[in-house]
């Protein structure tokens, strides 16, 4: 007798381990077999751009902090930067290198919590540990310094909410020494253990073309082949003056642009990040880190559309001002928002198991698709 | 072992008040539905994870609502996601408990003027036993409200109260 | 190739459209477009050998909130010319140029084609526009609202300048 298969839908979400929030996927499934997948979002639809247009500019940046939630001093970076523009305000050096310093930091933070869910998604748990035992001294430096764990509001209009601990500059070279050796650690204990590469490797594949098209940005970007970094090609703050590369995916254990790509292009960009901030720390010049900021944030009538890399790739503020103290419209291009359409295109063909494994791969934020 | 180690010499019997008892047990394993919502969901993590280590409260992650005692409202709470969220309370056995942990889920936290899509307070759909303040609570905060609630359990009562 | 070399493309490939060229605000030019031949500049600008522009940064939708007051016959004012509008920011990969188009629609008919077939990530944008404004796009493989429940009100469009809070939402009270 012929076995007869029907389509089934399952719903998986929004309370679900492995969906790193609350996203809903609908699966539609043959089997084991995916034959499209739906994601619903907006069950944390928190109404940043409404919120916007009722603050004033400097109270808009502890809502960027809510956006990604993993990467707050990235957000605020984006913001404050777009804002000055904007105002034509030009920050000093020390503010500067301490922004970039601190985005690069964070940058690494959030790879690393975005590596330690996807080995805990996969079924490794200690690799999970150790990268929150690290992180736990970046979220420490942050904490000395503003006074925050996870949401910092440190950069303002024009500068700093508060300068750098006198300690900051021996503690953040001491926390570069101590994490070099700990990447190699993480690669052998997960990078290429075998069971991860069996589950990731030539899973999930994401051609560049697909991608560009997509409007893909970040690390997904990347782990596809395309040499794309607005950190080099489209500078800002002080990002030209540092030399460092822009890790691409090779299909080491696989096909460019799978899912092993896609995590170790995080793994070589803390590498580059590390690079960064030792070129960085050691050249802060003396300041004063709110000498720029404004007594009254009011800009002159027009828009701007800025981007910046953040951990996830390309955050966008498109703001328009009226001229009053209000922002007359503020729209965020979040960039897990753009890469999570592509999520049902990756999935098609696949085994449901995989979709656990393209979604960590993806590291998106919940916090920022539904904003 | 810890509180009993070496205490007694061996086959002895321990004489307590069956509530006392079941209470003991009950607070010593407070199971979690692992189940994240928003900013305070990551500080959660981190306190599970290796630097604060829930677990040696008896706190262990379960993702189904079937098995879990405690639910941790981690976050702000939608009006999308506020249904989902009574219903997993409504599928966890008693007795159940409820954390909730941050300013947006206590009333709405930075949201609560124009935030027309956040619900002002988990407290309008499931009741609280623990409310953590903080945007975000710390990891030592949310730990100080699981000790809260742990004594809110060593004083129920089997009886039925009138 | 600066915005302006690009209009100047366009402006001899579509000679029977109109195209204005803003550029009183400090920082960021745009061109508007008429609603009307928008898909076609859209496909014209992606595939043109030196403009190139595959990716579309960002796609928003802005409550212009501009109605001005009009005394109709009988001496009534009644406000008018109230419009909404869509930003499309381009992006070319290849050349790295950026060029930024604008149109405006009537808020009683806020209609316009969608770019979905030539951008596929304005698909999600969109919707985001249409839950948001009320920005209908023609010819959307599937506009339902995103980020609000699929039961939110009909009608009811946060970012709108007008919008008000509703009191309740599925017996939720919303208001604090
Ligand atoms: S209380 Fe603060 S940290 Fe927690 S979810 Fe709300 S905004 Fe995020």
């Amino acid at each position: 007798m012929p076995i007869k298969t029907e389509e089934m839908v399952l719903n998986m979400g929004p309370q679900h381990p492995s969906t790193h929030g609350v996203l809903r996927l609908e699966l539609k499934l043959e089997g084991e077999l995916i034959l499209d997948v739906k994601p619903h979002i907006g069950y944390l639809h928190r109404c940043f751009e409404k919120h916007c247009e009722a603050m004033t500019y400097p109270q808009v940046v502890p809502y960027t902090d809510r956006m990604d939630y993993l990467a707050s001093m990235s957000n605020n970076f984006g913001y404050a930067v777009a804002v000055e523009r904007l105002m034509g305000i030009q920050v000093n050096e020390r503010v500067e290198y301490i922004r970039v310093i601190m985005a690069e930091l964070q940058r690494i933070a959030s790879h690393m919590v975005a590596l330690g869910t996807y080995g805990v998604d996969i079924g490794a748990f200690t690799p999970f540990l150790f990268l929150f035992a690290d992180r736990e001294r970046i979220l420490t430096l942050f904490e000395e310094t503003c006074g925050a764990r996870l949401l910092y509001n440190y950069m303002w209009v024009g500068g700093l909410s508060h300068d750098i601990h006198p300690d900051f500059v021996r503690k953040t070279k001491d926390f570069v020494q101590y994490f070099r050796p700990k990447i190699d650690e993480l690669n052998n204990l997960l990078s290429y253990n075998k069971i991860f590469v069996e589950r990731t490797a030539n899973i999930g594949i994401l051609p560049a073309d697909v991608a560009i098209n997509y409007g893909i940005t970040g690390p997904i970007l990347r782990a596809s082949g395309v040499k794309w970094d607005l950190r080099k090609n489209d500078p800002y703050s002080i990002y030209d003056r540092f030399d460092f590369d822009i890790p691409v995916g090779e299909g080491l254990k696989g096909t460019v642009g799978d899912c092993w790509d896609r995590y170790y292009v995080r793994v070589l960009e803390m590498v580059e990040s590390l690079k960064i901030i030792e070129q960085a720390i050691d050249n802060i010049p003396e300041g004063d880190v709110q000498e720029a900021v404004p007594k009254r944030v009011k800009p002159p009538k027009g828009s701007i559309y800025a981007r910046f890399e953040n951990p996830k790739g390309e955050l966008g503020y498109f703001i328009i001002s009226d001229g009053s103290v209000n922002p007359f419209r503020v729209k965020v291009r979040a960039p897990s928002f753009v890469n999570m359409e592509v999520f049902g295109e990756l999935c098609k063909g696949h085994f449901v198991a995989d979709v656990i494994s393209i979604l960590g791969s993806m590291d998106v934020v919940l916090g920022e698709i539904d904003r | 072992m810890g509180l009993l180690d070496q205490e007694f010499s061996d086959s002895n019997i321990v004489i307590a008040k069956s509530e006392d008892l079941l209470n003991w047990a009950r607070l010593s394993s407070i199971w979690q539905l692992s189940f994240g919502l928003a900013c305070c969901a990551i500080e959660m993590m981190a306190t599970s994870a290796s630097h604060y280590d829930f677990d040696r409260f008896g706190v262990i992650p379960r993702p189904s609502p079937r098995q879990a005692d405690v639910i941790l409202i981690s976050g702000t709470v939608t009006l999308k996601m506020a249904t989902r969220i009574k219903r997993l309370y409504e599928q966890m056995p008693d007795p159940k408990y409820i954390i909730s942990m941050g300013s947006c889920a206590n009333c709405g936290g930075p949201y609560w003027e124009h935030g027309y899509h956040v619900l002002k307070g988990i407290d309008r759909v499931i009741p609280v036993d623990v409310y953590v303040p903080g945007c975000p609570p710390r990891p030592e905060a949310l730990l100080e409200g699981l000790l809260k609630l742990q004594e809110k359990i060593r004083h129920e009562t089997l009886r039925r109260t009138a | 190739m600066t915005p302006e070399e690009t209009l100047e493309i366009l402006k001899n490939k579509f000679p029977d459209s109109e195209f204005t060229y803003d550029n009183e605000l400090p920082v960021d030019a745009y061109i508007i477009v008429n609603p009307k031949d928008l898909l076609d500049v859209c496909f014209f600008l992606r595939d043109e050998e030196n403009l190139q522009f595959d990716t579309l940064m960002n796609l928003s939708g802005v409550d212009d909130n501009n109605a001005t007051k009009v005394k109709d016959e009988e001496g009534n004012e009644k406000l008018e010319g109230r419009t909404l509008s869509v930003y499309y920011h381009l992006h070319s990969m290849k050349f790295d140029h950026k060029f930024y188009l604008k149109v405006s629609l009537p808020i009683e008919k806020p209609e316009v084609e969608s770019v979905e077939s030539v951008w596929k990530c304005a698909d999600w944008h969109e919707r985001e526009a249409y839950d948001m404004f009320g920005i209908i796009f023609l010819n959307h493989p599937n506009l339902i609202r995103i980020l609000l429940p699929y039961d939110w009100e009909d009608g009811s469009y946060p970012l709108r300048k007008d919008f008000e809070t509703p009191e309740f939402y599925n017996g939720m009270k919303i208001p604090y």
